[in-house]
């Protein structure tokens, strides 16, 4: 393997974790607080969760092309997969957190609430370290996902180890390939294996 | 003295069905009033009026004097212990953080949480150094009770309400249980309202009984009252103390 090769692995191995791991992290930071707070109020839920099924069910690679021709949020580059990647990240995270929480046993929760406990309160002191398991659960599939299909952003510019891909099925070149594909399953099965480990920690309720 | 807890002509009801009619009760300081009634008699709706679980359809629950509506729930419920049967204690605390949960959002320093709660496990029956650290999931079903009632008496709150805190209990258990609650109480002095479906406890710890039926009462009065009296729903209770007798 030429040193050239390799040192182009690392940085778009580097790239590709920006992109994920930025994706991510805006989509938990957007659908934690959306999923507690369709806990609080029932009637958003079907909407909510609506939102983020129809955006789960838009085929990657047009999303990707949708986007392009959006002002702000689209156009060609990292921020437009970044757009995507978040709306496909959103589905896992809302539904665990909501799932988690909802699944507080309620003589629990009555026991919070008839002990004087605040709505923060019993969020914070209950309904969140009891969720938590179920909310990394979510962030994990989220993940695994996710990096999955930021090798398709390449299609609109936005690099990573996609780049390797869509140049070897251009020039049909195995080794191409690969260098996008095992690199990407490599960083799926150590997210997975690392959230895993997390979730693990967190105390079963 | 005005009563600690009156029900005022209170009715409650619960989407489209009534489940209390017209209540009118007083409980005094110091007492243990019991209520008695089948499932579905009201009884536990009742009881979870007193904290603002549940508010009134009509008519009004007065603690202190003051109607149950007007009171920041927030702070009524933290001079309210509650205890209920499946004991509702948080998996993920240990043993002291249950007990000293009230004390500690009450704001009271860590060190007087910690003597408070060593305090607390004594009394129940738990040795500290051996219970302090475990978690709920590492008790037995009448250690989790126990921990419950610690747990309610944290604050040190004037009222306790208890929704069949020992009907889940072997027998045996559940009678080591009531004992103990019955020195605490004299210990203490605390008034509480306890609810359940088993005439023998109500006996041993009421001393009053309020028998509920359909939402209504339909008898209240002490103990020794209630194996003389002579209503159809008395006579029911009063047959459970010996199915071959008929009362």
């Amino acid at each position: 393997m030429s040193t050239g090769l390799a040192r182009d692995i690392l940085d778009l191995t580097l790239e590709h974790l920006f992109l994920v791991a930025l994706s991510v992290t805006i989509a938990a930071v957007l659908a934690i607080p959306a999923g507690i707070l369709i806990t609080r109020r029932v009637p958003l839920q079907r909407w909510v969760l609506g939102f983020a099924n129809v955006m789960q069910t838009v085929p990657s690679l047009a999303l990707f092309g949708f986007l392009i021709p959006i002002p702000f949020l689209g156009g060609i580059g990292k921020h437009t997969a970044i757009v995507a990647l978040v709306l496909y990240a959103l589905l896992p995270i809302l539904r665990n957190t909501l799932t988690g929480i909802l699944g507080v046993d309620a003589a629990v929760r009555e026991s919070a609430i008839a002990m004087g406990m605040t709505g923060q309160q019993l969020l914070r002191e209950v309904e969140f370290p009891l969720a938590a398991r179920t909310i990394v659960a979510g962030l994990r599939i989220a993940t695994v996902t996710t990096i999955g299909t930021a090798t398709i952003a390449a299609a609109i510019g936005a690099g990573g180890l996609g780049v390797f891909i869509f140049r070897g099925l251009a020039s049909v070149d195995t080794t191409l390939l690969l260098a996008g594909a095992i690199p990407a399953a490599l960083i799926a099965l150590g997210a997975d294996r690392g959230l895993e480990w997390v979730e693990h920690k967190l105390s079963p309720a | 003295m005005s009563p600690l807890v009156s029900f005022r002509n209170v009715s409650a009801r619960i989407g489209r069905k009534d489940i209390l009619h017209n209540l009118n009760v007083d409980v005094e300081a110091g007492e243990t009033l019991v209520l008695l009634g089948r499932s579905g008699s009201g009884k536990t709706t009742a009881l979870r009026m007193v904290n603002g679980l549940v508010l009134p359809s009509s008519g009004e629950v007065l603690v202190e004097g003051k109607p149950t509506a007007a009171w920041d729930l927030i702070r009524l419920r933290r001079r309210i212990g509650y205890v209920i049967q499946d004991s509702g204690l948080f998996p993920h605390f240990t043993v002291a953080a249950n007990v000293g949960l009230v004390p500690r959002l009450e704001g009271r320093p860590p060190d007087d949480v910690r003597a408070r709660v060593q305090s607390l496990l004594d009394q129940v029956g738990l040795p500290p150094e051996q219970f302090a650290t475990r978690y709920p999931r590492e008790l037995s079903g009448g250690q989790r009770q126990r921990v419950g009632v610690a747990r309610a008496l944290a604050a040190d709150p004037p009222l306790l309400l208890l929704d069949e805190p020992f009907g889940a209990l072997d027998p045996v258990t559940r009678v080591e249980l009531q004992r103990q609650f019955l020195t605490l109480r004299h210990g203490l002095g605390k008034t509480a309202i306890f609810v359940t479906h088993d005439v023998r406890e109500a006996l041993l710890l009421g001393t009053r009984i309020g028998l509920l039926q359909d939402g209504r009462v339909v008898f209240l009065g002490g103990p020794a009252e209630f194996l003389q009296a002579q209503g159809e729903e008395v006579k029911a209770f009063l047959t459970c103390l010996d199915p071959r007798r008929e009362f």
